[in-house]
């Protein structure tokens, strides 16, 4: 929550003003810790926004005339953080099926061509309370049986999916973790199946034309599937696999090198178990930080420092909240802080954490032209902290996504704000 | 040398004015009474009552006198006390204050930089009954008996499988004591379970010994969706479940207390769930109501002024931050999330300045965690709610944030005179974290319960694993 909107819980008035910086002006954020990622720190550092833009970062920084300053003396400067496993905008109420748009039926548990994007929501109530914790910028997955569909990223300013997106596809998203949600009977028979829908694609893509005239055998996926899987076959669409046992990464990774696929694990309790493997791959593994319950007979290797082991390795690592506490649920996308937090605690050092929930993503994924680091030219998605913003007791006091401010109160602000003296304000 | 005097905690007057004028009891609270005598087997022999049929064996471990010196003490009952000591001692907090007396031959262990807290409470567990691996086919849940809206005859201890994994790993963070409590797919769900964490081959072994029962009654979405066929299917179908059920009760206790105070002819027949809400209207089960929406806890009030019995707590009250000053004023605590919402429509009004805005309304605030990860880490979501309090302009304090996690939940399992503060005479159940347990970075160092060193995070192979876990989960060793 906002710095600015705490100070005068007098929000009615904030309202009324709209407050939200103008997105052209120029900005300056002065005598802060920066914490570019893409570079060192920057003690007393300066951060010079305009047109939704960085254009400046450094410690001699000039500031042009007429900037508005925002002093950040004592204050750390981030990125706007980035996390990378969410349904915000598709997961609204869980229990309220009318407002989970995550799961495509498919056909056969395979729904590659869904691009879970075209229907999120982008009214969502959910998107301010995470924005105003400095998350800037999510990753929206689907979700579903053996293939889920195309994940996308969005930033977290208000409009429509054309306003918010910044790339979409970013990935295929499959699962090789569980049996029963893949329609299969065993783990073995889901590796069987994307085999099987490799190489369909394959003959897809080499007989086009004959299959337009009705000429070539059957395939287990149909046409929309079969051409959204394309680009997964060519290495071009990175394929999240979701898993957490050592065995299914160790077979999803023999996957990657037969069909020369670009993969992530996402889950990955067990990654730890193979991490050697995984460094030599070069493939990243999505993973929280507060996991260490062996919650079922494939997660039995399940440890809290899984992160610092993988990192220790060579892993690339991304962040994410996965521990089953309510981390995961949209209500708590925000959530992300406490990760990463938790897995410094638990080994991973703090630049690597700090880079865990901004630049790796964009990297992985391929989006870090515009987000994930404080460099000239980058959007202006940038947090200023009161501390450490992994800290508890940290907030986040200005949070501009593409260089501007959101300033209204959420609704669990202004639920807060009417409820604070009791009886509340027309009713008894 | 300055020991903190112990705090008189009063009972709410509201509270104790509810309370049916019972002059016997037949049943007198569990374990307590085997401080003394064991109860009487009334004549009649199992056509009677008995007290406690699944007696407590805990006995605590060994300890040795043990002082942590130059440390930060969160006491739960009074100002932090800052480059304190404190002494353990015969499973006791002997001393607490600027300096102790160490006995000579006292274990002492250097708490520089290090803070030291009461062992926390949960209010709100399930782990044990619904065990890890759970999943499908492990048969480890057994948590809801969803057969009926009504089964205040089932006990959640006989679903408490010991060797759940999870048991430790609350140890570690920190949690000395949970109540394990039966699921929320009921109207009234069955007795409850105040567990000490500690390793046993019997759920008696882990059983606090004199901790009275709580009774499970949930309202809402759950009973009125699992029923949904069969009824209730509505709220006003939950409320007159509940009714229905105390009725009956309340013509039990009568035809019950007739008896035991004349023993005239055969007893009555006995009722194993009419039993526990008898026990209920007579004050010695605390009823712990899983309850979202204000309005729904207002109606819940209602119902246990009918029938004259207390609710101890509201369990999850996403919405208690709109009636805390009715929680204040009936002496009702609030055991709730941090963070916790919109995962259903009667939680889509949840507000992370809950837990502060009921503490600052005068009610009792607790944090608990309904769940087997953040039960780990009530620190953490202590630590988050006192933040939100303070942005949302309430002044929250370290010293009010850690009676959420210990003290106020203590009173909410009715054992606020045996732990949940630094206070010379209570258990020795006590946290040692490596940094301010508020901060992220701060973890449970070690942790003794009475006494007892049963977590030392330096001393990896002498960890509490279970059964389950030998030759399944990988020896970690000390995780960081």
């Amino acid at each position: 929550m906002k710095h600015i909107k705490t100070i005068s819980l007098g929000a009615t008035a904030l309202l009324l003003a709209g407050a939200q910086i103008a997105a052209a002006q120029t900005i300056a954020i002065t005598g802060g810790k920066v914490f570019p990622v893409s570079g060192p720190p920057i003690e007393n550092g300066t951060v010079v926004i305009s047109g939704g833009k960085i254009v400046a970062v450094g410690a001699n920084v000039a500031i042009p005339a007429g900037a508005q300053r925002i002093d950040a003396t004592g204050k750390w400067v981030t990125p706007g953080l980035v996390n990378g496993n969410t349904q915000l905008g598709l997961s609204e109420v869980g229990a309220v099926q009318g407002t989970n748009d995550a799961s495509p039926r498919g056909k056969d548990e395979i729904a590659a061509a869904f691009r879970v994007w075209e229907g999120l929501n982008t009214t969502s109530a959910l998107f301010a309370p995470a924005r105003d914790e400095g998350i800037t910028s999510v990753m929206v997955l689907p979700q579903g049986g053996l293939i889920w569909g195309q994940a996308a990223v969005i930033k977290l300013v208000p409009g429509m999916i054309s306003d918010m997106l910044v790339k979409g596809p970013i990935a295929m998203v499959a699962q090789v973790g569980s049996p029963q949600r893949g329609g299969a009977g065993a783990r073995g028979e889901l590796i069987m199946r994307l085999r099987e829908l490799f190489e369909d694609t394959r003959s897809f893509q080499r007989n086009r034309a004959a299959f337009e005239r009705a000429e070539t055998r059957n395939y287990s996926a149909s046409r929309k599937d079969l051409e959204a899987m394309i680009p997964v076959l060519e290495g071009q669409l990175p394929l999240i696999v979701s898993t957490d046992k050592s065995s299914d990464i160790d077979a999803a990774l023999m996957l990657a090198r037969e069909y020369g696929l670009k993969i992530i694990i996402g889950g990955g309790s067990e990654a730890w178990m193979v991490a050697d493997k995984l460094a030599a791959a070069h493939v990243p593994v999505m993973t929280g930080a507060m996991n260490n319950i062996p919650g079922d007979f494939a997660s039995l290797g399940t440890r809290q420092d899984n992160l610092a082991l993988l990192r220790r390795a060579g892993v690339q690592v991304i962040i994410i909240g996965n521990s089953g506490n309510g981390d995961e649920e949209t209500f708590n996308v925000r959530n992300i802080r406490q990760e990463a937090g938790n897995a410094v605690s638990y080994g991973m050092t703090w630049d690597d954490a700090l880079r865990a929930v901004t630049l790796a993503p964009a990297e992985i994924f391929g989006f870090a032209g515009r987000v994930g680091s404080l460099a000239a030219g980058r959007d202006a998605d940038v947090v200023v902290w009161s501390g450490d913003p992994f800290e508890f007791t940290s907030r986040a006091e200005h949070v501009f996504v593409a260089g501007r401010e959101y300033l209204e109160p959420n609704r669990q602000e202004l639920l807060t704000q009417r409820y604070k003296t009791l009886p509340p304000k027309g009713q008894r | 040398m300055r020991v903190l005097s112990v705090l008189a905690l009063t009972t709410v007057a509201a509270c104790a004015s509810v309370k049916p004028a019972s002059t016997t009891s037949p049943t007198p609270a569990t374990s307590a009474s085997r401080d003394t005598t064991p109860p009487a087997s009334p004549r009649g022999g199992i056509s009677s009552p008995n007290a406690d049929p699944f007696p407590s064996t805990y006995t605590p471990w060994p300890s040795r006198a043990t002082v942590i010196r130059n440390v930060t003490l969160l006491t739960a009952a009074g100002p932090t006390i800052r480059n304190g000591s404190i002494l353990l001692r015969d499973g006791k907090i002997a001393e607490v204050g600027a300096t102790v007396n160490a006995p000579a031959d006292a274990i002492v262990i250097d708490g520089t930089g290090k803070y030291v807290t009461p062992g926390i409470i949960d209010t709100h567990s399930h782990i044990g009954a619904g065990g890890a691996p759970g999943g499908q086919g492990t048969q480890t849940n057994d948590v809801n008996e969803a057969t009926n809206p009504v089964t205040a005859h089932v006990w959640i201890e006989h679903s408490v499988w010991p060797q759940d994994a999870q048991f430790p790993r609350t140890l570690q963070g920190g949690v000395t004591t949970i109540q394990v409590l039966p699921g929320s797919a009921n109207l009234i769900g069955g007795r409850s379970a105040v567990l000490k964490v500690v390793p046993s081959r019997t759920v008696q072994g882990m059983k606090f010994p004199g901790a009275k029962y709580g009774l499970k009654m949930a309202c809402g979405e759950n009973p009125k969706r699992v029923y949904a066929s069969r009824g209730p299917s509505t709220r006003m179908g939950n409320v007159a479940g509940y009714r229905t059920a105390w009725i009956q009760a309340e013509a039990y206790r009568r035809r019950w207390d007739k008896w035991l105070a004349d023993k005239k002819g055969d007893p009555p027949g006995r009722d194993l769930g009419l039993e526990t809400l008898a026990e209920v209207l007579r004050g010695n089960i605390l009823v712990h109501n899983h309850c979202y929406r204000a309005d729904e806890m207002a109606q819940m009030i209602d119902i246990s002024h009918e029938f004259g019995y207390s609710i101890r707590s509201f369990h999850h009250g996403v919405e208690a931050y709109k009636i805390a000053d009715i929680l204040a004023k009936e002496g009702i605590s609030g055991s709730l999330w941090a963070d916790w919402g919109a995962f259903k429509v009667e939680a889509i009004d949840g507000i992370k300045a809950n837990i502060a805005l009921v503490d600052k309304a005068g009610a009792r605030a607790i944090v608990h965690s309904d769940d087997a990860s953040g039960e780990q880490r009530l620190n953490q979501e202590a630590a988050k709610a006192m933040e939100a309090g303070i942005e949302a302009g309430i002044p929250v304090t370290e010293d009010m944030a850690i009676k959420w996690l210990t003290i106020n939940a203590a009173w909410a399992l009715g054992l606020e005179n045996k732990i949940g503060s630094l206070e010379v005479g209570k258990n020795a159940d006590v946290v040692l974290w490596s940094a301010d347990p508020f901060s992220v970075y701060s973890k449970p160092e070690k942790v003794w319960v009475d006494g007892a060193m049963l977590f030392d995070r330096n001393d990896p192979a002498n960890n509490w694993r279970t059964d389950f876990e030998l030759g399944y989960v990988p020896v970690m060793g000390r995780i960081n």
